[in-house]
């Protein structure tokens, strides 16, 4: 590497490289494989009841806020350090419409998920002028400002203490049941982020990650894309908080908190930005690690910045992008 | 009347205060590009070190010499030791230097744990003074003071030394001064120390009058960034300015909305980035 300073040209994000095509074989064992990764799920709540059900709906749900992320992060090159604040609104929103205002969980995630919608269209508005670095900085003030919201508004928030209270109606309550709920709006929802980003919209948004002056160029509206795909990835970002306040009954300020959101994109990066279903690896990988570490000790905070540290000097294109990396270096020297 | 001064005062030395931080955060910005969020967490670090020297010395001189160069040589490691394997990538390198952050937080917080702590300050700034009919305390004072006295020092230093020419070269091109033949490395490694020194500085100086405790990095690194994001990137005057204006409607806001004093800061800041990006006195790069 030569001493070439840095350029606001490099801002963007190496997404992974996409996979090869496949052949018939190939593609018949990821179909054996999807199949064998869908009856593990199913099979989940009776294998392991208990806390490790609970553990996985945890995954499931961390892993949308991840995807949603991804969608920006992977497809339009616009890494957010904000999603964790549009995910905190959302439970925020539920929580205090079936505690305050003792209304239906239902008609509350409706409101969540509206609310998030909205936050987004605003963080949106401001974002999309900006690329790069820019627009980290300014993801990251604007979730802040929805922490310190919440932090002080305390009439409405509940402050530090949060807001605490039975969302999930009683039919839910037990836990396979829950975890099927979970399952099959997680899946819905992964279904319809993958559409999404397979769509000549998301074709679109990957063509604005490489060059944006071409794509204007070509006669795309830039800002117009950008806007629709972060009000599209604040949707799926507000869903996700209102499961996780169907499943945690709780919110405060933590939340909201940029930890949140580093958390997410962490997820991101280990299961490789711009691989989507890397989410859920990642989610599964930060969540299972997140419980194995405080079990030991509680310096987690540590573990995750160290994580972020050696991520980044090691492997940056993540766990995902990583396998496929040394798979295709294994592969062009037989082909050789 | 006189409560309004007093809350102008204490505005204005607040913002003296997130100069200083933010002056160095921008130096580092302009330059190489680099978001360095752990600026916060060098923020309290400097602080909790001040904290000690001045405890065992009992001199406060002492402890913000000691923070500036402590803190000087944790830059001079985070750059040579792990942004360098990095360069190239502004995304990557921010993401570190939040990693950074949180290790260097949560280290902060098993030394010292969570009980706030104020560092020392002499004799001679303690108590009020009397201005007129207006009493306040005489340390805020001398932080406004001191942070005039950081601004001018560094625009003498840009303006005037080699250094600050190939900062200001590099600012608005590093490529080009190191076409040149000027080791610019160098130069990224120095600025990346005086940068650090300056929120070494910060904490000491933010210890004695805002406490120092867990959490005091992100809120200062906050502000911070409001103030970078309004002034823009690299300049020292929009930093002041930014300071100012983040400064006065932070200890505003409190008086006026005291639960929603986050949005008062963040409202104007939000307006001002629909219609400058760049901020204030950003430059395109």
């Amino acid at each position: 590497m030569s001493a070439a300073p840095p350029t606001e040209g490099e801002a963007g994000w190496e997404a992974v490289a996409p996979a090869r095509r496949r052949t018939p074989a190939a593609s018949r064992t990821r179909i054996v494989l999807a199949v064998i990764f869908a009856a593990l799920l199913v099979a989940v709540p009776f294998v392991v009841p208990g806390y490790k059900t609970s553990l996985v709906i945890e995954t499931l749900i961390f892993a949308t806020l991840a995807m949603s992320i991804d969608l920006l992060a992977g497809y339009a090159g616009r890494v957010s350090l904000g999603h964790g604040a549009i995910f905190g609104i959302a439970t925020y929103v539920v929580l205090y419409h079936v505690t305050t205002n003792a209304g239906s969980p239902w008609v509350g995630m409706l409101l969540g998920v509206v609310a998030a919608t909205l936050a987004a269209v605003v963080f949106a508005l401001l974002a999309i002028r900006t690329s790069g670095v820019y627009f980290l900085l300014l993801t990251l003030a604007l979730g802040m400002i929805v922490w310190g919201m919440c932090l002080r508004w305390t009439s409405v928030t509940g402050g530090e203490n949060g807001l605490r209270g039975t969302v999930a109606p009683a039919w839910l309550s037990p836990q396979p049941v829950f975890y099927f709920f979970i399952l099959i709006v997680t899946s819905v929802m992964t279904w319809l982020m993958w559409r999404f980003a397979r769509s000549p919209f998301g074709l679109t948004l990957q063509g604005i990650r490489e060059s944006e002056s071409r794509m204007r160029a070509l006669g795309y509206n830039v800002p117009l894309h950008l806007f629709i795909a972060f009000t599209v990835s604040g949707f799926f970002a507000g869903l996700a908080g209102t499961l996780y306040a169907f499943f945690n009954s709780f919110v405060s300020p933590a939340t909201v908190a940029l930890a949140q959101s580093v958390e997410g994109l962490l997820m991101v990066i280990v299961g490789g930005v711009g691989t989507l279903f890397g989410g859920l690896v990642g989610a599964a990988v930060i969540i299972a690690l997140e419980n194995v570490v405080s079990f030991y000790t509680e310096r987690w905070p540590m573990v995750l910045g160290l994580m972020f540290i050696v991520t980044m000097i090691f492997a940056p294109e993540g766990l995902l992008g990583w396998g496929r990396a040394v798979l295709a270096r294994r592969a062009s020297r037989k082909e050789s | 009347m006189s409560m309004t001064v007093f809350q102008a005062l204490n505005g204005a030395t607040f913002a003296a205060l997130l100069f200083i931080v933010a002056s160095g955060f921008t130096l580092i910005f302009g330059l190489m590009r680099i978001v360095n969020l752990a600026h916060g967490a060098l923020y309290l670090v400097g602080g909790y070190l001040g904290l000690v020297v001045a405890g065992r010395s009992g001199s406060f001189t002492l402890a913000l010499v000691g923070a500036a160069i402590a803190i000087a040589i944790v830059g001079f490691l985070t750059y040579t030791l792990l942004l360098r394997f990095v360069g190239g990538n502004v995304l990557r390198q921010v993401l570190l230097t939040l990693g950074l952050a949180l290790v260097l937080d949560d280290l902060a917080l098993v030394i010292f744990g969570g009980d706030a702590f104020t560092v020392p300050i002499p004799e001679t700034l303690r108590g009020p003074v009397q201005i007129g009919t207006l009493v306040y305390p005489k340390y805020r004072l001398f932080l406004l003071l001191f942070s005039v006295l950081v601004f001018i020092a560094l625009a003498l230093l840009l303006r005037y030394t080699r250094l600050g020419a190939l900062i200001r070269a590099g600012v608005d091109d590093s490529e080009m001064v190191d076409a040149m033949g000027i080791d610019i490395r160098r130069v990224f490694i120095y600025t990346f120390m005086v940068g650090a020194a300056l929120a070494g500085v910060g904490g000491v100086l933010g210890g004695a009058f805002l406490t120092l405790y867990p959490t005091a990095d992100s809120d200062i690194l906050v502000f911070s960034l409001a103030v970078v994001i309004i002034g823009g990137r690299g300049s020292l005057v929009g930093t002041a300015i930014g300071s100012l204006f983040v400064g006065m409607l932070a200890t505003f806001g409190q008086v006026w909305f005291p639960e929603l004093a986050y949005f008062v800061i963040f409202g104007p800041m939000a307006l001002l980035l629909a219609f400058r990006p760049l901020g204030l006195f950003g430059k395109t790069a």
